[in-house]
């Protein structure tokens, strides 16, 4: 058994936490929540999430993985071999991400080389004409078009940067990519904040982000829609966060990093929001339209309103470029912890070197990501998203809360985090695990699965719905119980510290 | 910008970066002890 790579220092971890934290969500899904939630009221509901949920969770996932030293699989594996599916669970889920996810790059490598010239044209229809056009969309899920070659060479050259990062090892290349990564990305979006709110407009823009609804802070679906944003935000429950603290040194604070991490991730939504709403005002003020009427998030803001957007500005080239520069490294950045989240997982299993494994794997996630540089990748990808999301994620975070709150010794965990950290976590903590954390994940689990029992997501047919949503989802689960079927190669990954199972409540 | 949403941007604006700074001034106090 090869001794396990750890962090070059602490800083380097936490860029790269704070990097997967990071992700496109924060730039084109937050600011969009946010307004359309209550607006400044949203943020008592998502700071309160945050608090809740976010940290707790992330400081359990960072104890239990630097305490195991090992991938997803392996520590619940570690915690009770009965467990071990929802690590291979999580891994899954997280494959299935890291090969859409790499066509959005591709898409916004793209789109900072279209800013040159402003390539989407003038208007909104323009821009909408010219996505489509670019992405070669076709009329349906099973219509696949071809490859398109303008999707494939930036997918290329994503996948050549992730190869890259992941080959070098958790040192050489995953610390060193993120230590360039995230200070120019936060140079850029500071860049685009300042930006952002000094335009003309910015104000109007800038309200509708920030003036607060109180009046809709009794309504559930805000307070749902906070935890959703936070749990999707902050890298949680799909795997990752455990891979990255299990190359932690043994004597780390981990509370202060949960802390820092969750706060970063927070703090660069909140300047993202400064950006986009800036924009927005910006781009409301100069065609005479409404805020309501440009304000948008996800796909549509990025690729079709944004760069509408950005015509409008001064110097729009330079910050049509910075913006998609940015989305380009965010993504990146969050990529490469995916694709890490997986391969550490098989090179754990089997016992096989990162030289040998990153080859095949990158070699086989580059082939399936390759439908979706097709002309139905879009319409893929959005059912894939939208289930691997609603359910993947929430499900995954739902038995691992239950499992480890409830049927593990808790304790143990903090007996092993509070020593060294410099924040100790007590009784909130596990209140909040145990009773907290699983009611809002049991909720949303359930009126998600209600709302996409009764009606077709996006108007989809029942076939797409069925084949690139509920499949996949079984599918990650499915894969979790054979690969816990399937024994360690080297018995050894198993062994070593272990946390006291015996007082807990499950025993 | 009205009043309140001014309230509430920097209500935001100091939970998030005012418990950032103080997290990472922690750590840093840390490593230099």
């Amino acid at each position: 058994m090869e001794s396990r790579e750890q962090w070059g220092s602490r800083v380097g971890f936490i860029l790269a936490a704070v990097g997967s934290a990071i992700g496109l969500g924060n730039i084109w899904r937050f600011p969009y929540t946010a307004y359309d939630n209550g607006g400044g009221a949203f943020f008592i509901p998502y700071l309160f999430a945050l608090l809740t949920a976010g940290i707790p969770i992330m400081i359990l996932e960072l104890g239990i993985g630097q305490k195991s030293r090992g991938s997803a699989p392996l520590t619940f594996a570690k915690l009770n071999r009965k467990w071990e599916w929802v690590g291979w669970m999580q891994t899954f889920v997280s494959f299935v991400i890291a090969v859409y996810y790499v066509a959005i790059i591709g898409w916004a490598f793209s789109y900072a080389y279209f800013s040159i010239n402003q390539a989407w044209g003038a208007d909104l229809g323009a821009a909408e004409g010219f996505f489509y056009s670019y992405l070669g969309i076709t009329g349906g899920q099973f219509e696949l078009g071809g490859i398109q070659l303008g999707v494939l060479i930036p997918v290329v050259l994503a996948w050549i940067i992730i190869y890259a990062a992941l080959a070098g090892g958790v040192k050489k290349g995953i610390e060193l990519a993120n230590k360039v990564f995230m200070p120019v990305l936060f140079i850029l979006i500071i860049i685009m904040a300042i930006r952002g709110v000094t335009l003309e407009g910015a104000s109007t823009g800038l309200n509708y982000l920030f003036q607060p609804d109180f009046s809709r802070i009794f309504d559930y679906k805000i307070w749902v829609a906070a935890y959703g944003q936070i749990f999707f935000s902050l890298s949680i429950c799909f795997a990752i966060m455990i891979t990255y603290s299990s190359y932690l040194p043994k004597k780390t604070d981990i509370v202060n990093n949960g802390f820092m991490v969750a706060l970063i991730n927070c703090g660069f939504s909140l300047l993202a929001g400064f950006a986009i709403f800036g924009v927005l005002g910006h781009m409301a003020f100069a065609s005479g339209m409404g805020v309501e009427d440009v304000a948008a998030g996800g796909v549509g803001l990025a690729f079709v309103i944004f760069p509408i957007a950005i015509n409008a500005l001064p110097m729009s080239e330079l910050f049509g470029v910075i913006f998609f520069i940015s989305l380009v490294f965010a993504g990146l950045s969050s990529a490469i912890s995916i694709n890490e989240a997986v391969l550490s997982g098989f090179m754990d299993k089997f016992a096989v070197s990162r030289k040998k494994l990153v080859n095949i794997y990158c070699g086989i996630a580059f082939l399936v990501s390759l439908l979706f540089t097709t002309g139905a990748g879009l319409l893929i990808l959005d059912v894939v998203d939208h289930f691997i999301n609603n359910f993947g994620i929430v499900f995954g975070g739902l038995v691992e809360i239950i499992l480890i709150a409830w049927l593990f010794n808790l304790d143990s965990i903090k007996n092993h985090i509070n020593p060294m950290s410099d924040f100790k976590v007590g009784p909130w903590w596990s209140f909040m695990l145990k009773i907290v954390t699983p009611i809002v994940l049991g909720y949303m689990a359930i009126a998600n699965l209600w709302g996409d029992l009764t009606t077709n997501y996006g108007d989809y047919t029942t076939t797409a719905i069925v084949t690139f949503g509920w499949v996949v989802v079984v599918a990650t689960i499915v894969l979790g119980f054979v690969m816990q079927s399937v024994s360690w190669k080297d018995q050894e990954y198993l062994s070593g510290d272990a946390f006291d199972k015996q007082s807990g409540l499950g025993g | 910008m009205s009043g309140s949403a001014i309230v509430m941007m920097i209500f935001a604006m100091v939970v998030l970066w005012g418990g950032a700074a103080y997290c990472i001034s922690v750590a840093m106090k840390k490593q230099v002890d």
